[in-house]
């Protein structure tokens, strides 16, 4: 039995890897990313024929091109990491909060009934107290309903959250027929265009300005909270380690209501900031798969709300260049889907390169085995 | 003896983790018919170096003969076509499947199963060694004892010639271990080599008949264990002479501190835990708790710590005036509250006491973090807490900003002890406060407990080692079934008598 055994050294063999040095690691990510571009750039040769550098051109221009697209993406980079934020303290505690698109929606419901049933009734400033305070309410409610599931009766957060993702898109469904403008057409336009009234208030000539600065406060808010705070502590060891919040006497319970509360009340200012300040108008789709999106973020970011703005950034430029590779060269859009995939993976992967170590079989020891191998 | 063929030869072994040089080119020869006692402080490599044989880990360097022929051990399967079989101190069992159809799981023969076949072969591996296992018994319905032994059946039942044991008497009774040792006895005379691990010096005496010393992942030595004795070994293992004795002091003026009456306790599947459990614990006195693993140990801490639901029973805090607080239905924070000043190490170290991913400062927080009226949490007296453990218990780690669970068993009990006792508590809860730990680690928590008592500390240390218990503590209230079987005195008290106790309620005298 025993002769007939190969006696060989296993070509590769992979072990843990102990601390590893911060430059290692920005090291192995950006090998990532570089090997990330070339393998997309093979696989667009080999698809389209068309020259990679000039793709990669187009991308650059479709996210930078000119200075609207740059507030574009500046807007959208904004609302991202505002729903990313969100659900961070919830992914730092371990709940699965994946329903921050039900929670972006109602929202923005919320807003969107402030805007319609208010107008002309109320001071313009009032009502957008009022939309202000009632997204917030709502995406808390909408949060906070699993969370109290769960502290209560130990329900299962992911597919709660999922299933409120849908009741809120049913909901919105619901209040567009309701407010439909103008009648017939199964949607609402824009709200109150000519009187602007309810919308949020513009800084000098940018659009955006006011959503951008929002969110940057946010992620200050959000990086003092997590880290420097008695309830951000709190919520690092509730995620660590149930037994031990218990055993040092932190309520569990509490502290998950009181989080989902927070990371529902943050989805509400994002539906709030969709609505009132850029849209005007709310549809079932206002979310844009954002609250899942932000869990890529978030996660990507290790729940850093500062590093977050890296994550967040790269995946909205991705989303944005994409897009323009398609229409440019007139292809379909799941192209662009396939080399954000690429990309992802690339950046995902390369975690595993940070915890391990793969050991090849040493020349040495080839040689050695060969020599043997001959002698026999 | 000195002409033997070694079973096993392992030369220059190597292996690292990362930084970590967990072995250091380690030589190791195993015979056949002699037992081994592989010893070494945590972190010492026995257990990796015992991985590598039975083909967990790979070694980075060095070569492995059995037999005279070099070998290449590459997974779990290699070490068993070789006759190596290991059995490790968590069982690898299917708890909803038999005894025999544990042993025969993942075994690859010609043709169907044939169960009744399997049986047979069973029945004739213990009546040849002394095994008592019934081969349709289901897993869940076995003791921690029958468990291991199914464990063993099923490595000899794969034909495996060379046993290695991580830490088999860790979760046995005296009168289990020696049914053991009995057993192990009957195989070396069989001819089979075999390897245990232990910690236990006293064991090492009794069973082995050679004992190999790892230091620091080098080997430092093999000698005939008749050669040698427990002092010896000891200052082998340790590097530098130690202390073997533990110092007992006579309690200093105790008075009653909790008084735990008629308690009751049942977990959530309603199976009694704990049956009408009294006793009372005074200041400057270690009560010593014995009883088999899961005797209620757990349950009762718990309960006085303010973890657990309990179904009836009181237990009051008594203040140095006389006056009584109840501590049931009260959860931890309302305790602290109440002004009682209660630590608790907990068994579970890096699932409660700690929390692994997070750095010394962090962990030093866990109890303190909500002081002062801000919002925000003061990081300044952790850090200051955490580096004057660090100091004064020789914690050995790279830095306070080191996560707990890269720090060894031994590190990280003197961390969660150091926070505990940091807060100048009246009762101390300890269970299993040296489980896993190496001698020097070991003594140096004796000494801690040792120190909190002379401070009039009330100390509750619930423990596995009889030997220990029956060296440290005043007083021994012995579990069985959940229920007080005896309290006896330390003092005088012998080993055979609180081993009976823990095994049948009042003691009896069945067995002989």
């Amino acid at each position: 039995m025993l002769m007939n055994k190969p006696n060989r050294v296993p070509l590769v063999h992979i072990s843990k890897r102990g601390a590893i040095k911060w430059y290692a690691v920005l090291a192995v990510r950006i090998a990532a990313i570089l090997l990330a571009l070339i393998v997309c750039a093979v696989v667009t040769m080999a698809l389209t024929g068309e020259n990679p550098l000039s793709i990669y051109a187009t991308m650059f221009k479709g996210a930078f091109g000119t200075s609207r697209k740059i507030w574009n993406l500046c807007q959208n980079l904004a609302l991202l990491l505002c729903v990313s934020l969100a659900v961070t303290p919830a992914f730092k505690m371990k709940f699965w909060n994946i329903g921050a698109e039900g929670q972006v929606l109602i929202g923005g419901l919320a807003t969107a009934a402030c805007m319609i049933c208010l107008a002309d009734k109320l001071p313009n400033w009032l009502v957008i107290i009022l939309m202000i305070v009632s997204s917030i309410v709502a995406g808390a409610i909408w949060g906070g309903i699993p969370a109290l599931f769960k502290a209560k009766w130990n329900t299962n957060e992911t597919l709660f959250t999922l299933m409120m993702n849908y009741v809120a898109t049913q909901l919105v469904a619901y209040f567009v027929i309701v407010w439909e403008m103008p009648k017939g057409s199964g949607k609402i336009g824009i709200i109150n265009q000519s009187t602007e009234f309810g919308w949020l208030p513009q800084i000098g000539d940018y659009k955006y300005l006011l959503n951008i600065i929002v969110v940057a406060v946010i992620v200050i808010a959000m990086y003092v909270y997590l880290n420097y705070t008695k309830h951000g502590y709190e919520i690092s060891v509730v995620g660590e380690s149930e037994r031990t919040a218990r055993y040092v006497g932190i309520k569990v319970e509490r502290v998950i209501i009181r989080t989902m509360l927070l990371s529902g009340a943050v989805c509400g200012i994002a539906g709030l900031l969709l609505v009132g300040g850029t849209d005007h108008t709310i549809t079932t789709t206002i979310a844009g798969g954002r609250g899942f999106t932000a869990v890529m973020v978030s996660w990507m970011a290790k729940f850093n709300p500062v590093v977050m703005i890296l994550t967040s950034f790269l995946l909205v430029f991705l989303d944005r260049g994409a897009s323009e590779i398609s229409t440019v060269f007139g292809l379909n859009q799941s192209f662009s889907d396939i080399l954000t995939g690429i990309i992802l993976f690339f950046i995902i992967g390369s975690e595993f390169f940070i915890s391990y170590k793969i050991n090849f079989r040493s020349r040495s020891e080839r040689e050695a085995e060969k020599e043997a191998a001959q002698n026999v | 003896m000195e002409h033997k063929i070694p079973a096993v030869k392992m030369r220059d072994i190597t292996k690292t983790f990362g930084q970590v040089v967990a072995n250091d080119k380690v030589w190791l020869d195993i015979y056949r018919g002699e037992i081994l006692a592989l010893l070494g402080e945590n972190g010492s490599g026995k257990t990796t170096l015992m991985n590598m044989l039975s083909g967990i880990y790979f070694p980075d360097s060095g070569t492995i003969t059995i037999d005279g022929r070099d070998v290449v051990i590459r997974s779990p399967k290699d070490a068993f076509d070789l006759g190596i079989g290991m059995i490790h101190q968590h069982f690898k069992l299917v708890d909803v499947l038999s005894a025999a159809e544990n042993i025969i799981l993942g075994l690859k023969e010609e043709g169907g199963f044939d169960i009744q076949a399997a049986t047979k072969r069973i029945r004739e591996i213990c009546d040849t060694y002394g095994f008592e296992v019934d081969p349709d018994q289901k897993i869940y319905n076995m003791s921690v004892s029958q468990k291991q032994t199914v464990e063993i059946v099923k490595v000899l039942y794969r034909g495996a010639d060379i046993l290695i044991l991580d830490e088999p008497t860790a979760v046995l009774t005296p009168q289990e271990t020696d049914r053991l040792f009995a057993i192990l006895r009957n195989m070396r005379d069989a001819g089979k080599a075999i390897v245990i691990i232990t910690h236990k010096m006293h064991e090492v005496e009794e069973l082995s008949d050679r004992v190999a010393i790892l230091r620091q992942g080098q080997f430092v030595g093999d000698m005939l264990t008749s050669t040698t004795n427990a002092q010896e070994m000891t200052n082998l293992m340790v590097g530098h002479p130690v202390e073997l004795n533990i110092e007992r002091p006579e309690p200093v003026d105790p008075k009653p501190r909790i008084e735990v009456k008629g308690l009751t306790v049942r977990d959530m599947d309603g199976v009694l835990k704990l049956q009408d459990v009294s006793f009372t614990a005074r200041s400057g006195e270690i009560l010593g708790i014995a009883g088999i693993s899961g005797s209620g140990q757990k349950e009762l801490l718990e309960a006085i710590a303010g973890l657990q639901t309990v179904e009836a029973g009181s237990i009051q805090y008594i203040e140095d005036d006389g006056s009584g607080e109840e501590l049931i239905g009260k959860d931890p924070l309302s305790i602290a509250e109440l002004g009682v000043s209660l630590s608790f190490v907990p068994e579970d170290r890096l699932g409660m006491g700690l929390v692994g991913n997070m750095d010394l400062a962090e962990n030093m927080m866990l109890r303190s973090f909500r002081r002062g009226r801000s919002p925000f949490t003061d990081r300044k007296s952790p850090r200051k807490l955490a580096e004057q453990v660090v100091r004064e218990l020789e914690v050995s780690t790279p830095g306070i900003g080191t996560p707990v669970r890269r720090l060894s068993g031994g590190n990280v009990q003197k961390v969660l002890v150091g926070r505990e006792i940091s807060s100048a508590p009246t009762v101390l809860l300890t269970a299993y406060a040296v489980r896993g730990l190496d001698i020097n680690s070991s003594y140096t928590i004796y000494d801690l407990i040792n120190r909190q008592k002379e401070r009039g500390v009330a100390v509750i240390y619930v423990g596995e080692d009889l030997d220990v218990l029956l060296q440290l503590a005043d007083r021994i209230l012995v579990l069985c079934g959940g229920k007080v079987s005896g309290i006896v005195d330390g003092r005088g008290a012998k080993k055979r008598e609180v081993g009976m106790l823990m095994t049948r309620l009042g003691g009896g005298n069945a067995d002989e």
